[in-house]
């Protein structure tokens, strides 16, 4: 087993702070403000967005309601690695179940979780439009195409960080 | 502005450029059925039920968001458009819960009687359901979110009307959901508790909550001396549940239900009014001669009260401390009358009807029990009245008329006009002017300050100083006052806000439906009210000046600042949780002024 990393230390605001300011009381911007907290904190908490309501002038309801609605924010803390594994027909078809499974048992999380040193976040996707390369999976900006289970540990090795292994 | 000229179901019309299909349709007088559409609110076209054919058109259009186009030729039912209709009703039915029986909204649903409209035999999809807990965190409204077919009204009202946005649209498909943030409970969010929602719901997700059964049972407790209080806007709208006209006054009829109901003394929360009327004009007095905070802004409205202790905490010693004429009655109740009356107050029961959800809020606040019970214990909406009078099988059109009982049944002109958006001003003023000129008011109406608009002001001349007054209803209305006032460039003396749309007649316990329309007409009645009273002023009030003779001395006294004056509680903007509350006990807004 890795050792535990502490993920307690303080959450950096810094660049969210930024975003409201330069966007103050408009509203228009809250989709690009929410980004940028999603990005630099890894989610949208609730601190984060009664600080977004605040700044913008926007309702949390409305807020909490395009964070739901919109799959790119999330509610739980990101992994710094984001893997997602395509069950579409033609992944599925091509052993994709397995590959989901390897990914679970080798992350020891579920799909819609992240670690709990907040390095690797699974997520379930149906279809990445790439069916000839099946069955696919994309870890952060990189798809990699006829993933085989048996890979998935030496695929994933090359994401952990150094120190951390 | 531009015609447009078009056909609908071969019918010629004219209409303005930017009129929508169904505006258009109405003008000629072509009825094209609505689900979550709600006049100037809710525009959205989410339910598909006003669709419509357009010829030329590659799919079927909302009416309710389709502008018109010149040479339109549009049919409002074909067998397209029917067909469309149909299956998106059943598509709405189909995870709706089919518990029309023994719902509260049961003969009273858009929902239901649309499925009679159309037909609907039976139920062709069993679709899946999503099992969502009921809401009843509150004492003032419920959330029954299985029932909910999200058509938004609830959404639109609460943000654009009232400016509180408590309750938004969460998450995507089959999960979608209206609730507060978080999914927290409503007790828990930043909710004013005017029950607008309840009034604009189409269905029963979004209901007051009933004390009806806690009711009967007190009424029917012979150790318990029950006594009801009825607020000013209640006598122009009861009679809607039993097919009166609306705005009809039914005063002495509501009073002979009330009595048949078997409470044992019928009061009216107008003769409060008359005593909110009296400190409140003294406190203006006094803050105006004294220097104190200005302007001051009037208290009776629980959602009000709940608002700006939410968004502008920082303004609260603005605040009269007048209790709400509610408040002051259950106090009263329980002291002054329980005194005269020789009754023991802990066996008296105070029953209120009043037009509104957020009473029943107001009168569980901790602060509210000066005559050391709970000062009121009941609050019941305009629309349980109608139930109860309803199961008692109460005639209630054949009424004869009966009189409150004395002496807290007794009332003036002044009091029934609280009951519309201009009222205590109106009557503040009556009586503001009197006692500081001595002289005798030349004219009672002040015409600025009634109607409809949604901010007023005028300013008055009392005894060589002018007077600047201004008045709001629906609380983004409020919410633009308090705004100016922030930013400096007010210099009213006195303002007076109420919480819903037109005031306490558009309460948001008022029967449904409650639009501009019947708002109007039960303002009509309010203002016919004060007219046939003989006594319209609340100084002239016989009863009032007894009470001060005989218990409280004077305005603003000692016994009035322990029965009649109360203070505030700084709240969080986005949430009313109980954490909160430890942290904004601190910082708890004692505001008595003296």
């Amino acid at each position: 087993m890795e050792e535990k990393v502490c993920v307690c230390q303080e959450e950096d605001y810094g660049a969210l702070e930024k975003a409201i300011e330069t966007n103050r009381g408009n509203a228009g911007a809250l989709i690009q403000v929410l980004h940028t907290a999603q990005e630099s904190l890894g989610y949208v908490p609730r601190k984060a967005q009664e600080m977004i309501a605040e700044g913008l002038n926007v309702s949390l309801a409305e807020i909490y309601g395009v964070v739901t609605f919109y799959s790119l924010f999330s509610l739980k803390p990101k992994g710094r690695v984001q893997v997602n594994c395509c069950q579409g027909t033609a992944c599925y078809v091509r052993g994709a179940p397995k590959v989901l499974e390897r990914l679970q048992r080798e992350l020891g999380i579920s799909p819609g979780d992240t670690t709990d040193d907040r390095e690797f976040s699974l997520e379930v996707v149906r279809c990445l439009g790439a069916c000839g390369l099946a069955p696919v999976l994309t870890v952060n900006e990189d798809t990699h195409a006829r993933i085989k289970a048996d890979r998935v540990s030496a695929l994933l090795e090359r994401y952990r960080k150094p120190e951390s292994n | 502005m531009a015609l447009v000229t078009l056909t609908i179901d071969r019918k010629k019309v004219q209409v303005e450029s930017g009129t929508t299909i169904l505006e258009a349709a109405q003008q000629a007088g072509i009825k094209i059925p609505t689900l979550c559409y709600l006049e100037d609110v809710n525009v959205v076209g989410s339910c598909r039920i006003c669709v419509v054919e357009v010829k030329g058109a590659r799919t079927l259009q909302a009416a309710c968001v389709t502008p018109v186009g010149e040479g339109m030729e549009i049919s409002t039912n074909s067998a397209p458009v029917r067909k469309a209709r149909r299956l998106n009703l059943e598509l709405i039915l189909s995870d709706h819960p089919f518990e029309c029986l023994t719902c509260v909204r049961n003969q009273h649903c858009e929902l239901q009687d649309l499925t009679a409209e159309m037909g609907i035999r039976e139920s062709r999809f069993e679709g899946e359901r999503v099992e969502r807990p009921v809401d009843s965190s509150t004492p003032s409204i419920v959330r029954d979110p299985e029932k909910c077919i999200l058509c938004r009204r609830c959404i639109a009202v609460c943000e654009h009307v009232q400016g509180v946005s408590a309750i938004g649209l969460n998450e995507r498909g089959m999960e979608t959901t209206v609730g507060p943030a978080f999914g927290d409970k409503l007790q828990e969010a930043a909710c004013t508790m005017c029950g607008q929602c309840t009034l604009v719901c189409p269905v029963g997700a979004l209901t007051e909550k009933e004390y009806v059964d806690d009711v009967w049972a007190v009424l029917s407790d012979p150790e318990k001396h029950v006594v009801v209080q009825t607020a000013p806007a209640i006598r122009v709208s009861i009679g809607e549940a039993f097919g009166l006209d609306v705005g009809e006054v039914s005063t002495g009829k509501l009073v002979a239900a009330l009595r048949a109901l078997g409470f044992d003394r019928v009061f009216d929360t107008d003769f409060t009014a008359d005593l909110t009327i009296m400190e409140e004009g003294h406190e203006l007095i006094d803050r105006i001669q004294s220097g104190g905070v200005l302007p001051m802004f009037t208290s009776c409205s629980p959602g009000w009260i709940k608002f700006i202790e939410h968004f502008y905490p920082e303004l609260l010693p603005n605040l009269s401390t007048c209790k709400s004429p509610q408040q002051m009655f259950g106090a009263l109740a329980k002291t002054f009358y329980a005194e005269k009356a020789g009754i023991d107050p802990a066996s008296i029961v105070v029953v209120s009807i009043m037009p509104c959800t957020a009473k029943k809020f107001e009168a569980q606040r901790p602060e509210m029990n000066s005559s050391g019970y709970q000062d009121v214990d009941y609050v019941l909406t305009t629309r349980e009245l109608g139930r109860m009078i309803a199961e008692a099988g109460i005639d209630f059109r054949s009424l004869e008329e009966e009189d409150y009982d004395a002496p807290l049944g007794m009332s003036t002109g002044a009091a029934v006009i609280f009951g519309a958006t201009g009222g205590v001003m109106e009557a503040a003023l009556r009586t503001a002017y009197e006692v500081l000129t001595g002289d005798e008011l030349p004219g009672l109406d002040f015409e600025p300050v009634r109607g409809l608009q949604g901010i007023k002001e005028a300013e008055v001349d009392v005894a060589g100083t002018t007077v600047k007054v201004a008045v709001s209803h629906g609380l983004s209305n409020a919410r633009e006052l308090m705004e100016r006032i922030k930013s400096g460039e007010a210099d009213w003396h006195f303002v007076e806000i109420m919480c819903c749309p037109g005031g306490c007649i558009g309460g948001g316990g008022q029967p449904i439906p409650t639009n501009t329309e019947t708002r109007q007409q039960r303002i009509g009645g309010i203002y016919q009210a004060d007219k046939d009273l003989a006594l319209r002023k609340s100084h002239d009030n016989p009863a009032v000046k007894e009470l001060y003779e005989e218990y409280l001395e004077k305005p603003l006294g000692h016994k009035s600042h322990e029965l009649l004056h109360t203070h505030y509680t700084a709240r969080g903007r986005f949430t009313d949780k109980a954490e909160d509350k430890a942290e904004d006990k601190a910082k708890d807004v004692a505001s008595d002024a003296d």
